[in-house]
Formats: structure tokens, C-alpha cells, sequence
């Protein structure tokens, strides 16, 4: 028979207020197997741990209940009050009497009656738990980072810089992702690239960092300490150990009218091309879509001009298999498409431009070489209207009903920059709020305000339309309280970022979680904000929330940290709740092994004594600890009752079920 | 297929056109529609405010009087669309007026919003469809035509949930169906000037000057509305741009039944 302690919580005001906590310690008190029953106001602190540690010893406790917060919170908290005590910390049941009462009631003398019953079910249960023992599993001394953007770049650096392997998969045929398509960055203004590019190179000449570009994650297995990957190398049709990156290709190549990515579109590249020129790698790719040779067969003059004949036109995709012991997830982002705001004339209009297309047109090395000139005639524009919150921030459906919180610092950005080198232009921006908290944020808006003279207009934009070529720009000005029209030559569109669509396929790989908005979900909004709810798994970037660089480069340097920790260690502590077949019951039929999400169930021929001397061979399951994750799955389906899982096994969960029938 | 319809005032005195076309073509799709026994004036835009509630009574009764009888209430002009809609829409949702109006009214079982407000055009576009009234054009216009929306079919969008209120669409697939091509501008949905027009007809003259200047800029030739206000605006006020009709009009042209 169990020496049962029960401990129950006031979390302050919290459960107390609405669970007389004392009447249900008192009531306890009364039944078979408890021993000792207590309340206190805060268990968890380290005098309620005390407490408990107290009661453990002076009453010689067999198995302990603490009613108090979800076990999420601090069932591990319990665990190890417990085993201080020298109690085995799975003898230890959390009844939750707060989330699942307390917060969800409001009557004092049902949540006390209810709350009785709870901590009576998890005395129900503790009667049959069984000192149990973790497992170990060994650390796979690599990481996984997907995403080659500043976020994954960041990470990588850091992890190897420790000393660890780290695989960079990019699916792009280079690393750099958005941050390489930006011109300047706010708010000290420093050149993007140049102060990207040189951790690109970083990355590249870093004995311990792989960069697999032009890849894509196909498929994961495993768990933390232990992830099996599957990477996808795309056929980039062209070898990545000959190529030398002498462009001589994408100079001869006659197919030259592919829309350049990389420039948002804005200007065209030949079908074999090197999408900038500080790509890393190096390495030439061919649009299978555009290459003529490849479409009709005729041609292959890349080919014949390649010095290290390194094209091959008959490449295939291929599929690598790595270890991994953690995953850093920097998918990163891209604009909202346009197709719900026709109101501002995107589609109709090639002088309506998004911001990061404006970020192509003032970079010294985009489509205009760093002139600002109007896509449609080439001239420069004298009067440009910025409108933001583009999809941001919107209630109607047709957008994001976030903020994208990078917007109003590059669009002021944007205004200075045009201020300062043409200062004959007129600038104009319609916002709904100006929000730029941050380090010398608010300063850098206020000086694009008043030093440059923007002209900053408080209200939306009703739609956009071209009278003769002029871009009449219809909003209100709610200060003045009047409707305006302002004629543009070119309209920027501070469009609402959304996270890179595939992201969703990566997430059901990990089983990680993900939101409505497809934004990565963290484990805890502020005290693990950088992991992901699935061990092993952790975030970096706008794949998990807007955010700006310099946020990015520290989430992703936290990322770092986070993995680096988990990395040192040489084994890991595996779940003791794990599933534990019956032999003689199981009948070999393989349903639990379908079922088992994580690999960890076989099947093995073994050898039985039927008595009398006579011997049988018969197929039996075997769960590898290490592999289960106790999720249960196997139990459920077992048609033969031959599968339990530790900690959580039938006979514990049917008495939880009576003890609270019996009321 | 027989549905419950209110016309209002104006149908029966300014635009007797929509009414009478609306009819024609209604018939020609199988549609009938049953005017509702003594329907009285929706009450124009008074059941707007809040604290009034006789003036929503007329819109209940015409609304009680649809529940008991399919369920479903048409309508064609877009004032009174908007205000019974929006007058369903506070018996649905709002306690207190729900409340008062049951009281004034008496009615055998309370109202609550049961009945479905339904624009003619939607009707043409879920009961009837499209695609059927492509099939039932005998006359396709094969000329360029421009939706005008003006703000009383689409807003309140919430309420209202017409269409796309800064890119509606469906007024557009109307003029495909009937084998024109539609013409999209960019002031097919901003105000005509609306009432003003009573005290002082310059500013519906800028506005209804600029929705029709704007249609013809984009090449159409001619522009429909569903809206009796709106039309009589553009018409008088337009500047004589373009010719303004009845959306119904056009309907009962393509299918041959104009007379």
C-alpha cells in the first residue's frame, strides 16, 4: 500500500479564489492511502518545495499528488522536489486544478467539489504508478539549418564557429535569401550587401559548414539528438565541382527573356544564369522551363563554351541521407501576392511597384544600376506616393490581419534615401500609424519626417488610377479632415510580408506547429521563444513572427546558443514513459508498427517454451526505448491488449476514469 | 422558382423601367416573382439610426411577412436592399432593437432575422446562375459596358457581403453572361453624390461627372446600375458622358424580352 502525500496550491489568488483550498486538503485527508495532506500558498516556490521535501521524509511517502497548475508548467519542478527527497520522480502525479478549474469556473463550491474529484483521480492513479528510469540515446554531433537567408546564415556561423557540423539546405541556387535583394539598412543606413556578403563567404570557407543549395528537405525521421533527413538536390544541370563562375555561359546563352527573380522581376536573364554576382556558391544554373536545348533539343551552346565542361544536361534530381542531432528552421518570407488590392492598380500599372521592387530599383547593382527611373519610360520620378500598410494590419479578409512591424522603417527609409539623392522630388507617405519602436528607430523616422522633409499623411488610400500616364493617388488625410489626390509618377506599395510558403510542408515534416498566418509557433511566447513545441526543432527568422535584421540576427544567434547546448551533450536523457509490450499476448499482426509515427516498434522472431519440453518460434513486437516517444498510438490500436505505456497504462488510466465515476 | 419580392416607392414611380424590365426577364428565366401584400415605403435611410425605432417597422413586416412565405426576400433597388438587409441584420444581432421592434409589431411568433435578404443580382448569380443565363441569351450585347456599383449594394461589406467592396466582380460576370465585355474603371464603386443632389447639385455633378468621364476614359460605351438614385444622378447630373441604364434593362434586352 501507497504512504500518499497530497499537496495542494493556492497559486495566490489564482486557484484560491475559486477552490477553497483548505476544504479540499481537509477532505483529502480522508481517503484510503493518504497520509499527509497540506496546502500552501505559492508550492512551487522554494519553500512549498521545501514542504514537500519535509513531508517526504518525515512521513516516509510512497508516492506523492500535488494539486496544482497543468503538469506542463511544473510537473518537471515536482519531479525533482521529489527525487531530492529520494522519492522516484514518477511517483510524483500533478492533478490540475487551475487551468482545468479554477480559471474555468466561477462558482466557489463547484470548483471546490470539482477539485476534490481531480486531486481523487490522480490519488487513483499514483496508487499503481512504478518507480521508472529514463533511458539514455546517444547525440548526433550535427546541425540541419533550412534556410540559407541572414537568419540560417547567422545560426550556422555561430553553431560551427563551437565546433560543430552544420548543413546549410537552401532551395535557391544560392545563399543570401532576402536580405541580399536589399539595398540599404535601416537605421544606420550600412549597404546590405556589403555587409552580407562577407558571412556568405564565411559560410563557404568554413571547414565545418556544408552549404547544399538548390536543395529542399524531403523527408524527416527520428527525434532530438537523432534526426534522420532527407535532402533533396535539385538538378541544377550543371556540375557544382567544375563550374568556376566565369559567366561566359550566361553571356552566349541565346535564351535570354527569363524574368530575373532576383531583381523582383524587373528585368530578364538568359536561361543559365548565376542569380547575383556575389552568388555563393558560384555555381551556374539552368531554368529547365526556358533553356532551349532542354525544351527542343537544339542548341547547347552553354555546353560548347563551358571551359571545364561542367554542363550536363541529363542531370537528375538526387536524394542524400544525413544525421542530425538539432534542426534550425530560417525559412524566412516573401511580399503578399497583389491580387486582392486591384484598388491600388498594381497589376494595371508598371509604375506601382512594391518595396522590395524599390529595393532592386535603387541598388547599384539592380536593373537600373542604382538610378531611380520609372519602370515604364526609363524617367526619374518627381513626385512619389508611398502607401503603407499594404495588406497589413486588414480586417476585410483580402490581407494579413498582422503587423509586419518591418514596413514603416523601410518605407522611411525608402523617403530619406530618395530625399537625400534627389532632393528635387517630392515625397509623399499615407500610413495608418507611424510604429517604429526600437534603438534609434523612432529617431531615424523622425529625422526622414523633419530633416527630409517627407510629407508623412495620416489615412489609407482608396485607390489608385492613371489619368495620361500620372498616377492619381485617391486617400483621405484624416488630420485635415479631407479627401486628397495626389498625382504620382510612381506609387510604392509597402506590401505585407507573409512566411515563405514552404514552410507548411517543412512544419508537417517536423511536426512542428504552426498558426493560422503560417508563422512557426514557439514553445513559449516569452520564455522559449526560440524553440519550437518539438524537442530538437528551433526557429530563427520571419518563419516564426515579422521582424527586422537585426531581431532576425539575434533569434538566430539564440537559435545557436540553444542548439550549441543541446550539441555538448554527449547523450540524452530519453522519455521513461515508454511503451512496454506484452509478449505473450501479442500476436504479431504489425498494426502498432504502422501506427508508430517515430520508427521505434520491429518485430523480432524469438523462441517460447510452450512446457513439456516443446519449444515455439513465433513474430513478437520489440520497442526501442530510446526511438518511443510514449505518445500512446501503439496502445490504442493493439487489438489484442498486449501493448502499455509506461507511466500511463491501462490499469492507471481505467482507475482515473472510476474515481471519477464514483462521484 | 417563386420568391417573395419588394419593390419600393421608387419602382413604382421614377423607375418603373427596373421594376418592369426586372419582371420580364424574371419570367423569361423561370423565375416568378411574387410581389408581397401591402408592402409599405422601406423606410428609406431613417432605419439607420439607432435609436429610432418606428421607421424599421415597415422593413420587419415585409421581412416577417417573407419568413412565413419561402424564407426569402428580393429585392432590386439598392437603397431599399441596403436598408432592409441592414434593418434583418439589427433584428439578427441587436437586442434592443430586436426587442422594441417585436414590441411595436405584435406578431404572432417573434422576428429574429430568419429571413434571407436576397439582391436580385444574386439572385441571377446562386439561384439562377450565370452560366444558365448565357445559355438564355438570344440577343448577346457584344459591346462595351461599365458596371457602376456606387456604395449601397457593397457597404457596409460586413452586412452587406455583396461583393469585394473595393474590387467588386459581380456586376462584371453579369455583363460577360449577357455577352458584353465589361469595362473596368476605377470609379465604378466611389459615391454618385447621393441625396445631396436635393440642396445642392454641384458636388453630385463632380462626382457623377468624374465615375462617367473615368468609364468612357477606360472605352466603355455605355454603363449600367442597379441603383434608381444613382442612375438619376448620372443621367442629370453626368454631364451627359455616356448613357446610364438599368442593369435589368440590358437583361431583358439579351434575352429578348424588352419589348
Amino acid at each position: 500500500m501507497q504512504r500518499i502525500g497530497v499537496f495542494i496550491c493556492w497559486c495566490g489568488s489564482n486557484i484560491a479564489a475559486t477552490v477553497d483550498v483548505k476544504k479540499v486538503a481537509e477532505t483529502i485527508k480522508a481517503e484510503p492511502g493518504v497520509v499527509y495532506s497540506e496546502n500552501y500558498q505559492y508550492m512551487c516556490s522554494e519553500n512549498g518545495q521545501q514542504l514537500i521535501k519535509n513531508a517526504i521524509k518525515e512521513h516516509n511517502l510512497t508516492a506523492i499528488v500535488v494539486g496544482a497548475c497543468s503538469p506542463r508548467m511544473h510537473e518537471a519542478t515536482f519531479r525533482k522536489a521529489a527525487e531530492a527527497a529520494g522519492l522516484n520522480p514518477y511517483m510524483v502525479e500533478i492533478a490540475n486544478i487551475r487551468e482545468h478549474c479554477s480559471w474555468i469556473h466561477k462558482d466557489m463550491d463547484e470548483a471546490t467539489e470539482k477539485a476534490v474529484v481531480l486531486v481523487r483521480t490522480a490519488i487513483a492513479k499514483v496508487k499503481l504508478n512504478a518507480p521508472l528510469m529514463s533511458g539514455e540515446s546517444p547525440v548526433v554531433k550535427r546541425a540541419l539549418v533550412i534556410g540559407g537567408g541572414i537568419a540560417g546564415i547567422q545560426a550556422a556561423l555561430d553553431i560551427a564557429d563551437a565546433g560543430f557540423e552544420v548543413d546549410i539546405v537552401e532551395k535557391n541556387a544560392t545563399i543570401g535569401g532576402r536580405m541580399a535583394q536589399l539595398d540599404k539598412t535601416f537605421p544606420t543606413l550600412d549597404c546590405s550587401a556589403c555587409i552580407l556578403t562577407p558571412k556568405m563567404v564565411d559560410c563557404a570557407q568554413h571547414e565545418k559548414i556544408d552549404i547544399l543549395s538548390y536543395s529542399e528537405v524531403e523527408e524527416v525521421k527520428g527525434f532530438v539528438g537523432n534526426f534522420n533527413v532527407k535532402i533533396r538536390r535539385k538538378a541544377r544541370y550543371v556540375d557544382e565541382t567544375k563550374c568556376t563562375g566565369c559567366k561566359i555561359c550566361m553571356e552566349k546563352c541565346p535564351s535570354k527573356k527569363g524574368l530575373n527573380d532576383f531583381n523582383m522581376g524587373l528585368n530578364t536573364r538568359p536561361a543559365i544564369y548565376i542569380p547575383f554576382a556575389q552568388a555563393i556558391p558560384n555555381v551556374a544554373v539552368i531554368d529547365p522551363e526556358q533553356c532551349i536545348k532542354m525544351k527542343t533539343g537544339k542548341c547547347g551552346i552553354c555546353q560548347k563554351f563551358c571551359g571545364v565542361g561542367a554542363i550536363d544536361y541529363t542531370q537528375k534530381d538526387e536524394f542524400i541521407d544525413r544525421q542530425y542531432g538539432a534542426i534550425v528552421v530560417a525559412t524566412g518570407f516573401k511580399p503578399i501576392a497583389l491580387d486582392n488590392f486591384n484598388e491600388y492598380g498594381y497589376a494595371d500599372n508598371k509604375d506601382v511597384i512594391t518595396s522590395l521592387e524599390l529595393e532592386r530599383l535603387m541598388n547599384a547593382a539592380g536593373p537600373s544600376d542604382g538610378v531611380l527611373v520609372r519602370p515604364s519610360d526609363g524617367k526619374h520620378p518627381k513626385v512619389i506616393t508611398f502607401i503603407q500598410c499594404v495588406g497589413s494590419r486588414d480586417t476585410s479578409g483580402c490581407g494579413k490581419p498582422y503587423c509586419s512591424k518591418i514596413c514603416c522603417m523601410y518605407t522611411a527609409k525608402h523617403a530619406m534615401l530618395i530625399r537625400e539623392k534627389y532632393p528635387d522630388t517630392e515625397v509623399h507617405v499615407f500610413y495608418i500609424d507611424v510604429r517604429t519602436p526600437g534603438k534609434n528607430y523612432d529617431e531615424f523616422y523622425r529625422r526622414a519626417a523633419e530633416q527630409y522633409g517627407v510629407d508623412y499623411i495620416k489615412g489609407m488610400v482608396g485607390k489608385v488610377y492613371n489619368v495620361n500616364g500620372k498616377l492619381m493617388v485617391q486617400g483621405s488625410n484624416l488630420i485635415d479632415n479631407e479627401q486628397i489626390t495626389i498625382e504620382s509618377d510612381l506609387v510604392v506599395l509597402a506590401t505585407a510580408i507573409e512566411p515563405e510558403p514552404s514552410v507548411r510542408k517543412i512544419a508537417t515534416l517536423l511536426t512542428a506547429s504552426i498558426d493560422t498566418n503560417n508563422f512557426l509557433t514557439e514553445s513559449h511566447a516569452k520564455l522559449r521563444p526560440v524553440e519550437s513545441p518539438t524537442a530538437g526543432v528551433y526557429l530563427a527568422g520571419v518563419c516564426q513572427g515579422p521582424k527586422d535584421i537585426p531581431e532576425t540576427v539575434s533569434q538566430a544567434s539564440a537559435c545557436a546558443a540553444k542548439v550549441i547546448g543541446l550539441l555538448v551533450k554527449d547523450k540524452l536523457k530519453t522519455n521513461a514513459c515508454v511503451a512496454t509490450p506484452d509478449e505473450m499476448m501479442c500476436n504479431g499482426c504489425s498494426q502498432c508498427a504502422n501506427v508508430c509515427a517515430y520508427g521505434a516498434i520491429t518485430y523480432v522472431e524469438k523462441e517460447f517454451r510452450l512446457g513439456g519440453g516443446k519449444t515455439e518460434v513465433r513474430r513478437v513486437v520489440s520497442v526501442n526505448p530510446a526511438v518511443c516517444q510514449g505518445c500512446g498510438a501503439c496502445t490504442v490500436t493493439c487489438p489484442s491488449g498486449a501493448m502499455d505505456l509506461k507511466g500511463f497504462s491501462s490499469k492507471q488510466i481505467m482507475s482515473e476514469v472510476e474515481a471519477i465515476c464514483k462521484m | 422558382m417563386k420568391i417573395c419580392y419588394y419593390p419600393g416607392c421608387t419602382l413604382k414611380t421614377k423607375a418603373k423601367e427596373l421594376d418592369r424590365t426586372a419582371r420580364l426577364a424574371a419570367a423569361a428565366l423561370g423565375v416568378e416573382m411574387e410581389e408581397i401584400e401591402n408592402w409599405q415605403c422601406c423606410g428609406a435611410v431613417y432605419p439607420m439610426g439607432t435609436d429610432e425605432i418606428a421607421t424599421k417597422l415597415s422593413a420587419v413586416r415585409a421581412l416577417d411577412y417573407a419568413k412565413h412565405n419561402g424564407g426569402k426576400l428580393l429585392t432590386l433597388c439598392s437603397a431599399c436592399h441596403n436598408v432592409i438587409k441592414r434593418t434583418n441584420e439589427d433584428m439578427k444581432s441587436n437586442a434592443d432593437i430586436a426587442f422594441r421592434a417585436n414590441n411595436y409589431l405584435k406578431l404572432e411568433e417573434t422576428y429574429a432575422g430568419e429571413t434571407e435578404v436576397i439582391h436580385y443580382l444574386e439572385m441571377l448569380k446562386n439561384e439562377v446562375g450565370f452560366d444558365n443565363i448565357k445559355k438564355a441569351v438570344v440577343n448577346p450585347l457584344n459591346r462595351k459596358i461599365g458596371a457602376y456599383y456606387g456604395c449601397l449594394l457593397l457597404r457596409p461589406s460586413g452586412i452587406m457581403a455583396f461583393d469585394n467592396p473595393e474590387n467588386p466582380t459581380i456586376i462584371e460576370d453579369f455583363i460577360r453572361a449577357l455577352g458584353g465585355t465589361p469595362v473596368v474603371y476605377p470609379f465604378r464603386n466611389e459615391c454618385c453624390g447621393a441625396y445631396v443632389s436635393l440642396k445642392n447639385s454641384e458636388l453630385p455633378k463632380k462626382k457623377s461627372e468624374k465615375i462617367l468621364a473615368s468609364a468612357k476614359e477606360k472605352g466603355a460605351e455605355e454603363v449600367i446600375t442597379a441603383c434608381p438614385l444613382c442612375l438619376y444622378n448620372l443621367q442629370v447630373n453626368g454631364g451627359d458622358i455616356l448613357p446610364v441604364k438599368y442593369f435589368t434593362e440590358l437583361l431583358a434586352e439579351a434575352l429578348g424580352v424588352k419589348a
